[in-house]
């Protein structure tokens, strides 16, 4: 036993870890040693921290106000002054509706990743672990969801339920949870015949425990990266809902609305279009490169030998 | 006393119509209480399916199969558990890769309805030759011998009367594999467990058994004295087939 | 004897978060017309060497040594083109297991045909006269048959043997064999040594015999080299194994439970730290 204190960065580094909270940040260290290893990966989260940042400070960073118009400044161009990103139709200024903007994107994001990946786990672990006919029913409603273009059902909310973000995410989350259903069920028939499965069987543990604590935790890591890998699409369709008129509603500053609002103009002036989009562009290129990162730290792979 | 396992005329297949493969077929055994019982038999013989069968990992069988005179059925529950144990072949798939050493005993004692975990965890670990700086890793902290120590742990966790080892070192190197085999040796005499042990090793069941049972495309050919084993006298051919490759590897 | 094969102060590195870790520290052996076994535990480095030999380890892994001779042919300084001339035509490998050293989606047939074209210039027909030929060499009764089937269609000892025929159909001078017969049952393990056996001394090829099964080489091996933290601890002759001097090497042989000297305990190895400190030795012809 040596008489020095260990630094912070041996500690996290041991192999021998001295209680459950040890050996927990032991490893989470080492999966952020991984991470930021990958450079392509930092500069990915790096930009979903500003996303954030930008989410919550937006009253501090918005120089205007998004929703107030000024029609004598509408259609300004990049540079002027007062509006960097300049004005959109209404003269209100693009860079506050779009610092508000992201607010909303984050509210997508949020909203679908507490829904669909969820509902996907539970269908897919139940169905792979059951077999039999809970498993023939489970993955043919699953196939039946997965039938469904995104955008026809959409409609139907819309059309039942009336526009409105919420109804938006509802239709991209119903449409987005069969994916992650049949990865789980492959996943879980992989897993169920291991050895450590049958150990724990061999306990009388039942299902419910062998699902939620032994199958969970390793499906879990595939299911974060296929998440994060989605969401530049899950931040498109709503985009692209938002475009259509079914999604959020004008004067809210979405994104996708902002585009479908410049395109009348996307000739004279693509700004107004154009600003959004590369706002899109940027943060579903930083979730996919995230995603990558994630993969690399959370292969299951590595946790076989 | 009762036999602490009595098998007759067991038949367990897998798979169902043209699929259909029978692994074992009319296998008949019996290991006294407190005694060590081996199955030898080469890969695919059906060796490891009649430990499945015992433990109910194998659902489709039929015959006769007791643990200490109670018969079995297809249902397993907890008094068989807490009877019987298995120690399974490859220590790196037995342990679950996200749960720590501490983790699976205690789930495991938590399990049997055990109420000191926290001490019955320290005394797992150094019965089985670790300490209590090995609680808290993760099996891939862990090498390929320490795992099955703590495999051997989780067995014994319950406090069974019988073990059924399923080739426990054969995925070991030879210095870890003696290590191991200590320890087993150790354990039995210590708790007076009962041990039924599969190995395609003659030599490793001839060190830890006093009987033995050679396995051939699922039947049973001969139940054998390891004292026989030892003096060459085998009655069926396939045995002393084995014997003989055993001790002369290269023709 | 003549050396077909010397190696000279072969180091193989892995760099990681915490350092580089030597794999491989210093090895220096040379190989005759002979069976040379190679024998250690898991993480003494034995299979690592027999890669380096063949340069089949990729970055981030480090290969250095003063030399990799083959005839007096340094192998290191080799181009990676210039290095798959050697591969097969000169050195061949044959690993453990079968199951994941032959293409699961291409008949044995084609694989054993693309193994003698890559390194002969041959038609389809010849090539395939040699490769059945090959397989009655490895006592493969049905050889046609077996061409057209698939490697999953073939137990572990056929497998193995299509694999000594794929390996050794470009006549190469030095066979290196990693594991071969670990993956197989007792009793076919027998068949495919001797088949290994005979071939090697038909064709005056040297053999490198990898394995973590003392019993086995010393058997099989003319001469045995022990392997320990990825350092040789002891040479000597394979009959002369039980002479052993290495506490190593004595503590190996003495864990191994024995038929005819049934003992209550298993001797318990005691790694004394000095062993990994020792320089390695020389295993020279």
């Amino acid at each position: 036993m040596t008489t020095e204190t260990q630094t912070l960065r041996e500690w996290l580094l041991s192999e021998t870890p001295t209680s459950r909270r040890h050996a927990r940040m032991a490893a989470l260290y080492k999966g952020w040693l991984t991470l930021r290893a990958n450079h392509m990966a930092m500069i990915g989260l790096g930009i979903i921290a500003l996303l954030i940042g930008t989410a919550m400070f937006a009253p501090l960073l918005a120089q205007h106000d998004p929703f107030v118009q000024d029609l004598a400044f509408r259609l300004q161009p990049l540079g002027t002054e007062g509006h960097i990103l300049g004005t959109d139709s209404l003269g209100r200024d693009i860079l506050s509706r779009m610092i508000y903007g992201s607010r909303i994107t984050l509210y997508i994001v949020a909203l679908v990743v507490m829904i669909a990946p969820v509902a996907g786990l539970l269908v897919g672990t139940i169905a792979g672990y059951a077999g039999g006919w809970t498993d023939i029913i489970l993955m043919r409603i699953t196939d039946i969801f997965l039938a469904f273009p995104r955008l026809i059902l959409a409609l139907a909310f819309v059309a039942a339920l009336g526009a409105g973000i919420e109804n938006a995410v509802l239709a991209i989350a119903l449409t987005a949870w069969p994916p992650y259903a049949r990865m789980a069920r492959a996943e879980t028939l992989t897993i169920r015949s291991s050895d450590y499965i049958s150990a724990i069987r061999l306990q009388g543990a039942g299902p419910m425990r062998i699902i939620t604590k032994h199958i969970w935790p390793l499906c879990i890591s595939s299911l974060i990266v296929r998440v994060t890998l989605d969401m530049a699409g899950i931040i498109l369709a709503a985009a692209g809902l938002g475009f259509l008129g079914l999604g959020a509603q004008p004067p809210s500053p979405e994104w996708g609305a902002m585009i479908s609002e410049g395109r009348r103009f996307i000739l004279d002036y693509w700004w107004i279009a154009t600003m959004p989009g590369l706002a899109i562009f940027t943060v579903s290129l930083a979730f996919n490169l995230l995603g990558d990162g994630l993969r690399d730290v959370l292969d299951p792979k590595d946790s076989t030998s | 006393m009762s036999d602490a396992i009595s098998i007759e005329n067991l038949n367990v297949w897998f798979g169902e119509h043209h699929d259909l493969f029978q692994a074992v077929k009319h296998a008949s055994l019996t290991v006294a209480s407190g005694a060590s019982f081996g199955l030898v038999g080469e890969s695919g013989s059906g060796k490891s399916t009649i430990l499945r069968a015992l433990t109910g990992l194998a659902p489709q069988w039929e015959g006769q199969m007791s643990i200490n005179g109670t018969d079995l059925t297809h249902k397993r529950d907890k008094q068989f558990y807490k009877t019987v144990q298995m120690v399974f072949q490859d220590p790196y798939a037995s342990l679950h890769p996200r749960h720590s050493v501490d983790q699976v005993l205690s789930e495991t004692l938590q399990l049997h309805g055990f109420k000191d975990i926290d001490n019955r965890v320290n005394k797992l670990l150094l019965d089985v030759g670790l300490g209590p700086a090995f609680r808290f890793r993760y099996p891939h902290q862990l090498s390929g011998g320490q795992r099955q120590r703590i495999a051997i742990a989780r067995a014994l966790a319950a406090e069974p009367k019988i073990l059924l080892l399923d080739e426990p070192t054969s995925a070991l190197d030879v210095s870890v594999q003696a290590e191991i085999l200590n320890l087993l040796c150790d354990l039995r005499a210590e708790h007076g467990l009962t041990y039924l042990m599969v190995s395609h090793d003659l030599a490793v069941v001839a060190h830890m058994c006093e009987r033995a049972a050679v396995m051939r495309n699922g039947e049973i050919v001969e139940i054998i004295e390891v004292a026989d084993m030892r003096a060459g006298k085998t009655t069926h051919d396939y045995t002393a087939q084995l014997l003989h490759a055993s001790a002369n590897r290269v023709a | 004897m003549t050396t077909l094969l010397d190696v000279d102060n072969l180091w193989v590195r892995f760099p990681n978060r915490s350092g580089v870790f030597d794999a491989v520290r210093g090895v220096s052996f040379s190989l005759g017309r002979e069976r040379l076994g190679i024998v250690g535990e898991s993480g003494s480095g034995k299979s690592l060497t027999g890669r380096a030999i063949l340069r089949l380890i990729r970055s981030p892994g480090i290969v250095e040594a003063g030399h990799i001779n083959l005839h007096g042919d340094n192998l290191l300084n080799k181009s990676e083109a210039e290095m798959r001339k050697v591969r097969g035509e000169k050195i061949s490998m044959v690993m453990q297991d079968p199951k994941f050293s032959l293409n699961p989606v291409m008949t044995v047939g084609d694989q054993i045909i693309e193994a003698y074209r890559l390194h002969a210039k041959a038609s389809k027909a010849e090539a395939y006269k040699k490769s059945v030929e090959m397989l009655e060499a490895v006592s493969i009764r049905d050889a046609e048959r077996v061409m057209k089937a698939y490697p999953h269609e073939m137990s572990g000892g056929m497998g193995q043997r299509i694999m000594i025929a794929m390996m050794l159909i470009p006549n190469p001078e030095i066979l290196i064999a990693d594991e071969p017969t670990s993956a197989l049952d007792v009793s076919v393990q027998g068949q495919v040594l001797s088949i290994m056996d005979k071939l090697v001394k038909e064709r005056g090829m040297g053999l490198i015999f990898i394995s973590h099964d003392l019993n086995l080489v010393s058997q099989f091996c003319d001469r045995v080299l022990i392997m320990y933290a990825g350092r040789i601890v002891e040479v000597c002759k394979a009959d002369k194994l039980h002479e052993a001097k290495h506490p190593y090497t004595q503590g190996l042989l003495g864990s191994l439970p024995r038929f005819d000297a049934p003992r209550d305990r298993l001797q318990v190895l005691t790694r004394d730290p000095a062993w990994r400190e020792a320089p390695s030795v020389e295993a020279r012809l």
